[in-house]
């Protein structure tokens, strides 16, 4: 019997990574860890490690952290070829 | 209320999905299943959110999740919660995830139906005022003015407000909310959890690509609607209305609103708004605060 | 146990019987008393099944679909406008391999309001992916629902099942019937054990978007499945008779076709009504008999074909599909061929009689056929 089940998957969508225009790159030393960037991501792409760790296969892109960000921690840098 | 360090680590929503850049859905979703936690099972109607799940024989949805027909996530809804009730796993959660089109306009009976029936549920309607899975055109929550696919010129009526029609239904929990306050979501979706019968929740959701703004001012977006008053985050409890974050201040009289414009002039949708129309706004959006606030008094 | 009871009467007993966990209607004429009945026993704890009051058909439906997803037997009813106004889900149901059972009673479709028996409004699904029976009488009701359940839940079907009956005709005319027990119902119907469902345990997503590389896969495993169901059914009419003296002849049941030279095609109350018409034209000398199809899909073509091959058909539809003809008889010439006589008969109710298919029987041997009482007669 065959119907549309699915699984879940990370990458369902490959490596969303590749979307990017913009890199967040996070300043560690301005970081103060409230997690705002972690909360917001709307990708599930930052993790909580010792500092938020951005997990560039997946990140769109977006910019939502960097925007969120009280303290100016994360710097979006245009993506080279 | 819990700190936004403390919020749960699990992830519900993959990373690698399909959702556009800085949507807001994800934002949500993300929150909500941290409330809700694994023993949870969706519904989900056509939608943006059909799509964020990725393509067959993939999702990047962690919970059970059934699709279903655009106006049928809350009459599913009450057949998943009937049988799960027939199994005895009462301890299982149903959630019915559905955008604005599914929720004012074409799920509406639905919904109706299922709220007035009982059904033990959470019905969240993350709202993005638009149906923006189709292409950006008008729905029933689509604001006054808006430019829209289907209103070239600007949306000549004002949004219904589908959160007071549940409230209407006599159920035990109404609240809004903003993607913008994550812990005060956190915290609706997790007291809509422990509240049995029907519960419903309405999330403002800004859509970057169907509000004409950049994709890195969703939140803002979400937080500004709250600070200017156009949309109010609130809970409606045992028949008593409690208004939370800054829209307990605007309601009250207390605190002054930022003003509307500058959240208006952030989006594309509003460029052709004239004086007079942003006048008119201005006069609903204080029209409303005073229906809150008369309201709030009576309950 | 023998009962003296209305089809609908008996289509809600044999729910009960069938001990769906779920049970999701909608009211709508003729199909209220069953919904009436179900509610009394499900309120009364005669039956211990949760049953959803939806406000419409589309979420009576949607609820079920929910329901059945989350690993329960389900049931519901409706007829006419109702079942229309299930067409989307219908579809979704189908696709969704949901092997949900529906008792459509059969009813013209408006406007003007019309509340007598026709069959457009499940002749309307025909596409839908459903398995489709049509009774003749108020025992084949009783035990088609049983037997739907067995036939809908096989594993090589996995497919939702809608039994058909004549609005009034059948509904609401009490009729003998014999009835199991519990305990023999419950042996030839085994407590329901899903392919699939929503569990917290294995999260599966159902129904995400599909691109046109997965499909038609989907949509041929479901029309292999029709196909398969042919069999099934015809397996368990058998053991159903023998069990309990009862059988239906599977797809299609033949009356003294053996030696026919003609045979009339019909189905539901009119298939019922053609036996005196057979009869009465055997007395005459007439070699007659009649085929009463029992399932529409999936449709029975070697069947057809066998009996085709020795003599000359008479299709009596209660149905039309405007700019076309009547649909059985549709699928009857993509079987056997364009030799066949056609009639569109008792359209919103317009009685028919064995004395009426009788004329309808000599109109065609003087080569007339069409709508009877409109264009012939």
């Amino acid at each position: 019997m065959k119907t549309t089940i699915s699984y879940p998957t990370k990458e369902a969508m490959g490596k969303t990574g590749s979307w990017r225009v913009f890199r967040p790159v996070l300043h560690e030393d301005k970081c103060i860890k409230c997690w705002m960037c972690w909360v917001f991501c709307p990708e599930s792409a930052i993790r909580k490690e010792e500092f938020p760790k951005i997990d560039y296969d997946f990140c769109k892109g977006c910019g939502v952290c960097a925007n969120e960000c009280p303290v100016n921690a994360i710097e979006m840098r245009r993506e080279e070829k | 209320m819990v700190a936004i360090k403390d919020l749960p680590e699990e992830e519900y929503v993959l990373e690698g999905n399909a959702a556009c850049p800085g949507c807001p859905i994800t934002i949500a979703l993300r929150t909500v299943l941290k409330a809700l936690g694994k023993d949870t099972i969706m519904t989900v109607p056509a939608s943006c959110s059909a799509v964020i799940q990725s393509l067959y024989p993939k999702t990047s949805f962690a919970v059970p999740t059934l699709n279903i027909a655009f106006e049928a996530a809350a009459a599913s809804a009450s057949g998943i919660e009937a049988a799960l009730h027939a199994q005895g796993k009462d301890d299982v959660t149903v959630l019915a995830w559905a955008g604005d089109g599914g929720s004012y306009d074409i799920g509406l009976q639905a919904l109706s139906g299922a709220l007035e029936r009982g059904t033990n549920f959470i019905y969240v309607c993350y709202n993005n005022q638009m149906y923006s899975n189709t292409g950006v055109q008008r729905s029933g929550a689509t604001p006054y003015g808006a430019w829209t696919t289907t209103t070239w010129t600007g949306k000549k009526e004002r949004q219904k407000n589908l959160a007071e029609i549940a409230m209407a239904h006599n159920i035990p929990y109404v609240a809004t909310a903003s993607i913008a306050y994550p812990t005060d979501l956190y915290r609706k979706a997790k007291k809509a959890k422990e509240i049995k019968g029907p519960k419903y929740m309405e999330i403002i959701a800004p859509c970057p690509p169907g509000w004409r703004f950049d994709m890195s001012k969703t939140v803002e977006m979400a937080k500004l609607a709250v600070e200017t008053g156009a949309w109010l985050m609130y809970e409606f409890e045992n028949g008593k209305l409690t208004f939370n974050g800054p829209s307990k201040g605007i309601v009250e009289g207390s605190r002054e609103p930022k003003p509307v414009e500058d959240w208006l002039k952030m989006q594309g949708r509003f460029r052709n708004l004239t004086e007079e129309d942003i006048q008119k706004i201005k006069r609903d959006l204080k029209e409303g605060w005073e229906f809150y606030r008369k309201k709030s008094q009576l309950f | 146990m023998k009962v003296i009871d209305t089809a609908n009467n008996i289509a809600a007993l044999a729910a009960k019987m069938a001990r769906p966990k779920v049970i999701s209607a909608y009211p709508i004429t003729p199909q209220t008393t069953i919904v009436e009945k179900l509610a009394q026993y499900v309120e009364s704890g005669e039956l211990k099944s949760e049953f959803i009051r939806v406000e419409s058909e589309h979420s009576a439906m949607a609820s079920c679909i929910g329901a059945e997803a989350t690993g329960v037997r389900t049931f519901t009813a409706t007829s006419s406008h109702g079942l229309l106004l299930m067409h989307e889900m219908l579809h979704w149901a189908a696709l969704a391999r949901l092997p949900i059972v529906m008792v459509n009673i059969n009813r013209a479709i408006g406007p003007g309001w019309s509340i007598w028996s026709d069959c457009n409004d499940s002749v309307a699904q025909r596409d839908t992916g459903w398995l489709q029976f049509y009774c003749s009488s108020n025992q084949e009701v009783f035990d088609t629902v049983i037997q739907a359940y067995r036939v809908a839940e096989h594993k090589d079907v996995q497919l939702p099942v809608m039994i058909n009956y004549d609005g009034f005709i059948l509904s609401h005319t009490s009729m003998p019937a014999e009835i199991p027990s519990q305990e023999e119902i419950d042996s030839f119907l085994p407590e329901y054990s899903p392919e699939w469902k929503l569990d917290t345990d294995n999260p599966i997503t159902h129904g995400n978007i599909i691109g046109p590389e997965y499909y038609m896969e989907v949509r041929y495993d479901m029309h292999m499945s029709q196909q398969k169901a042919k069999k099934v059914i015809k397996d368990v009419d058998r053991e159903w008779a023998e069990k309990f003296g009862r059988s239906y002849g599977g797809l299609i049941e033949k009356y003294r076709c053996d030696d026919a030279d003609t045979v009339i095609v019909s189905y539901g109350a009119m298939g019922a009504e053609a036996h005196a018409s057979v009869d009465e034209l055997r007395k005459r000398g007439e070699k007659v008999g009649l085929a009463r199809l029992r399932v529409f899909r999936p449709f029975p073509k070697e069947e057809m074909k066998e009996i085709a091959e020795n003599s000359e058909l008479i299709v009596i539809d209660r149905n039309i599909s405007p700019g076309m003809e009547g649909a059985m008889a549709t699928e009857i010439k993509a079987t056997v061929g364009t030799n066949i006589k056609q009639f569109i008969a008792g359209l919103g109710g317009r009685d028919v009689t064995y004395r009426d298919i009788v004329r309808m029987y000599e109109l065609a041997k003087e080569n007339k056929d069409g709508w009877y009482s409109v264009e012939v007669e």
